[in-house]
């Protein structure tokens, strides 16, 4: 250590001020995120082991007793099994269609969001490499998609192909892909002018080479920042979609389903049946979306 | 002797971080007097601007002012609550920014950005306060004021927005102008102008002004006395004739060397070896000492205190440089 | 400034007519359109004189000019419910939807921004992180969900409001309205705050951000330095900026607002047209569907065309020229 440090190190002891506490809290970083961290974990971890911790399977008729229907959180079954947050209409225990419902709504999220990714990178680097013409309509269709609400979007399309849990996925893609490519784009768009892209140009590389092995793997980081939020937005697309009753079908049903159901019998006050599963939703899409904005802090990304 | 305007003493403003407080303004000492002109020299990261904003306690976290004393007209304003400090500000003591492009507000009209420094300071109606500011827009030089008033600073140029900030320091007739730097982003044929106008406006109003500046050569051709500045402190300091003809400091020394003012055509500048020190890495003892030609081993020990001859010219070096030395 | 809103208006007509084709080639062009516009309980005989009542034996090409020709002159088709045209359904149905979707905004600005300009101030303090927190939650609620939630909070544990429907309106000039009636009032407070969280959210997110870079302006110390209250700093040198960006996005937070408005309106069985969108995809009523499309997007043209204009005016840094400043 050399003597001037030293001497001002000294001086920036003796003033260590309330000043200076503030500045330190401001840096550590923030609980908050932690929490959410390990939330989504615990969610993640509970919709995959969802047929091994379920206490029934809500998907198998059999194993229902619909004399069990509308009962209470905490209630006792005919066949001795207790429903810790209640059953709905059909007798089905509702903390194991919630942890079945998380399956499919991530599931839904998940890939939507792995399609659009696909989708919107290619469009992105595609009208980034070629510019021009090229650009120019992929962009005009860009603006057009972002234009307008997804959930119209999503809305009118299976107001026609009809539901289906991988219409609704296709659906997702359709209304997310252009928030990719737009900031696709933009991000290759600054990568292609620095000097090693140059480079491999002139070495002659050919054009399908750079764009795979150069300007995507340089200018993704933007983008796979921001589809943590995005596929929080999948999920609530979803479970909107399922709630308008154009979403995943009966058979499977998704959060958003769950809560669709309990909605007719909220008015008598039998709230179980909308408000876990909607609980469980919430949680999901919170932890997901605290995750998503330190990210893109961190990263310094606007999206 | 006649009471100071201004009387800075021991002024001390650190800026935090992680690692710690460090001091932008080291203990400088300073006095303005009613109705002079004083420049306040330094190269950048010296603490000039810090001061400035320190004598008007316009400093934000993580800036703090930690110590000394500022009297204003005998009255203490570190320790002045934050109404009366108001009071004070843009009314007895009025500032002229650096960026002109910066400092007005880009989507309010000149006049009502005029009219707030008034009326937030005297009842008075609208109307007069625009009629004031009208008034102030022609004595910077601004032709048709009134239609000038209506418009947004977008549609001014620099120039003409640094006469605006300087017709809006003198809306209040104040005791004092801190200038930071007023010129530097102008022009040289505008800078000229305008210091002259504020020379003339400061003898015609009686208001001291306090120039803050990089430039040794505004000093001369504006100011009656100069402080010049290192590393957080003011290490040489009287009047410009005596400072600026027969510096004492190394420092000054070499600013004037490296000034194209104080130089004979055809001769060489000279320039000051190294660069300031960051404010993170002042050395021990006189901060000048890694760039310093006159040297000796005290001064790695012991920063050293002013010495005050008998013109009142005043600096802090162990070996300054001998009177009548040529420059 | 002529130039300029020439410019806008026909790129406004541009994307009309994209959509017109893009809706066309959906319902007319993917599958059987016969299947889609006639009704499926009618005879084989009614059915071919539907077909060329329709045109829908015509190529493509004629069928799309007959539909835009058509939809120029207002007609959009017939409901297959209700047996009138689909405009005049939709229409019918606008009063609702819009004072819906008024109260929402003025409720996401009149607390928005106070709360905006409190967190932007001061972002260490607590409940600055309290309200920057509430934000969180405010955009994760999923609106259906967060609609329920209030329904059984507010009316049916504590039985303040009622649960659904629109109450007693008044009308004024010939527009029913229930923002003049306690009733209606009360019909529209929960609906209404529904459907404002999230736009609330936004707003205070946006009017924080603003604040706290405004406050760090040069502008601002200069006005600090000539002694300026920090009332006036606040209300007049900071919120006059932040009051740009929040009109437009306010202004292109209209058409979320009015999209989001069919799950509101279907929580609450509001009786808007987002609502009558929802019965349509039910009933498969698909005139009323395209003709809302239609007219959506009219509507999200028009709207973001004005925020245009009056980004400009509030704004004076920009020309309304040919090209964006």
């Amino acid at each position: 250590m050399n003597p001037s440090r030293t001497a001002t190190s000294a001086v920036a002891a003796d003033a260590d001020t309330a000043l200076r506490q503030k500045v330190l809290r401001r840096i550590r970083s923030r609980p908050t995120t932690r929490g959410a961290v390990i939330l989504l974990g615990i969610l993640l971890l509970l919709a995959l082991l969802a047929p091994f911790i379920a206490p029934q399977n809500p998907h198998d008729l059999a194993s229902l007793s619909v004399m069990d229907n509308r009962l209470e959180p905490g209630s006792q079954g005919m066949t001795g099994i207790t429903y810790w947050l209640g059953t709905d209409a059909q007798g089905r225990d509702m903390l194991s269609a919630i942890l079945y419902g998380l399956r499919t709504s991530l599931l839904v999220g998940l890939t939507s969001t792995a399609g659009a990714l696909a989708v919107g990178i290619l469009a992105g680097l595609t009208a980034a490499q070629f510019g021009g013409a090229v650009d120019a309509v992929i962009m005009r269709i860009v603006d057009f998609m972002l234009g307008f609400p997804s959930i119209l979007i999503a809305l009118v399309l299976l107001a026609s192909i009809g539901r289906g849990v991988d219409k609704v996925i296709v659906a997702i893609i359709l209304v997310q892909w252009a928030q990719y490519a737009r900031l696709m784009r933009a991000a290759a768009l600054v990568e292609r002018r620095k000097e090693y892209i140059e480079a491999a140009v002139n070495f002659g590389l050919p054009t399908r080479h750079i764009m795979l092995a150069h300007l995507l793997p340089n200018s993704i980081g933007s983008v796979l920042v921001v589809s943590t939020i995005s596929i929080a937005g999948a999920i609530t697309l979803e479970a909107t979609l399922s709630f308008l009753g154009v979403g995943v079908p009966v058979t499977q049903p998704s959060l958003g389903l769950l809560i669709a159901n309990g909605f007719e019998f909220l008015l008598s006050g039998e709230y179980w049946i909308a408000a876990f599963p909607g609980i469980a939703l919430v949680l999901l899409i919170m932890s997901l979306n605290l995750v998503g904005e330190r990210l893109r802090r961190s990263f310094n990304v606007r999206g | 002797m006649i009471l100071p305007l201004l009387e800075v003493r021991g002024l001390k403003t650190v800026f935090h971080d992680l690692a710690g407080a460090w001091p932008a303004v080291d203990g400088v000492d300073l006095i303005v007097h009613p109705g002079e002109i004083v420049g306040l020299v330094g190269e950048s990261g010296s603490g000039k601007s810090v001061t400035g904003f320190s004598l008007v306690q316009l400093i934000d976290a993580p800036g703090e002012i930690v110590s000394g004393d500022v009297l204003f007209k005998g009255e203490d304003l570190r320790r002045a609550p934050e109404e009366r400090l108001r009071a004070l500000r843009g009314d007895r003591i009025a500032m002229i920014f650096q960026d002109p492009l910066m400092t007005l507000n880009p989507v309010l009209t000149i006049g009502e950005q005029m009219g707030e420094a008034i009326l937030e300071h005297r009842p008075c109606g609208r109307q007069e306060a625009m009629a004031e500011a009208s008034r102030a827009l022609s004595r910077v030089g601004i032709s048709s004021p009134e239609a000038r008033l209506k418009q947004y600073p977008h549609e001014f140029s620099g120039g003409m927005r640094q006469r605006v900030a300087i017709a809006t320091a003198l809306l209040n007739k104040p005791d004092l102008i801190i200038a930071d730097e007023p010129t530097t982003a102008l022009d040289v044929t505008i800078q000229s102008q305008i210091l002259f106008e504020v020379q003339k406006l400061s003898r015609e109003t009686g208001t001291a002004v306090l120039w803050i500046t990089h430039d040794l050569a505004v000093v001369a051709e504006l100011a009656d006395r100069v402080a010049v500045m290192y590393a957080g402190r003011i290490v040489e300091t009287g009047t410009v004739d005596d400072v600026l003809d027969r510096p004492r400091h190394p420092y000054t020394l070499g600013l004037l060397g490296s000034s194209a003012t104080t130089v004979a055509p055809g001769e060489r500048l000279k320039q000051i070896n190294g660069a300031a020190p960051s404010i993170d890495a002042r050395p021990s003892g006189c901060p000048f000492r890694p760039r310093c030609e006159r040297t000796l081993p005290v001064c790695a020990e012991t920063d050293p205190l002013p010495q005050v001859t008998c013109t009142g010219q005043s600096y802090r070096c162990h070996n300054p440089v001998p009177e009548g030395h040529a420059l | 400034m002529t130039a300029y809103i020439l410019q806008r208006l026909i790129q406004s007509i541009l994307v009309l007519l994209a959509v017109s084709v893009v809706v066309f080639l959906a319902v007319y062009g993917i599958g059987d359109p016969i299947e889609l516009l006639v009704p499926p309980q009618v005879s084989a005989a009614e059915r071919t004189a539907m077909i060329q009542r329709l045109g829908l034996d015509l190529p493509v090409w004629q069928q799309y000019l007959s539909f835009l020709g058509n939809a120029l002159k207002g007609d959009l088709g017939h409901s297959f419910v209700h047996g009138v045209p689909a405009v005049d359904l939709i229409l019918a149905r606008l009063p609702a939807t819009f004072e819906l979707v008024l109260l929402a905004m003025g409720l996401a600005a009149v607390i928005g921004i106070p709360l905006g300009l409190l967190a932007g101030l001061n972002p260490e303090s607590r409940p600055s992180r309290a309200i920057m927190a509430g934000t969180i939650l405010g955009f994760s609620l999923p609106s259906f969900w967060k609609g329920m939630m209030l329904i059984l909070l507010f009316s049916v544990f504590l039985g303040w409001l009622p649960t659904a429907g629109r109450g007693e309106t008044v009308s004024v000039f010939g527009i029913p309205t229930s923002l003049l009636t306690l009733d209606g009032l009360k019909h529209l407070a929960l609906p209404a705050l529904n459907l404002a969280i999230p736009n609330m959210a936004l707003m205070i997110r946006l009017v924080a951000a603003g604040t706290t870079e405004a406050i760090s302006q040069d502008y601002v110390k200069y006005a600090r330095a000539k002694g300026v209250r920090r009332k006036r700093i606040v209300g007049r040198h900071v919120l006059r900026n932040i009051l740009i960006p929040v009109v437009t996005v306010a202004g292109m937070e209209f058409g979320s607002l009015v999209a989001f408005s069919t799950i509101t309106e279907t929580v609450f069985a509001w009786p808007g047209m987002g609502k009558l969108l929802i019965d349509s995809v039910y009933q498969l009523d698909r005139p009323v569907v395209v003709a809302y499309v239609m007219l959506a997007t009219l509507l999200f043209v028009a709207v973001n065309f004005l925020v245009d204009i009056l980004y400009a005016a509030l704004d004076p840094r920009v020309k309304l020229t040919g090209e964006m400043a």
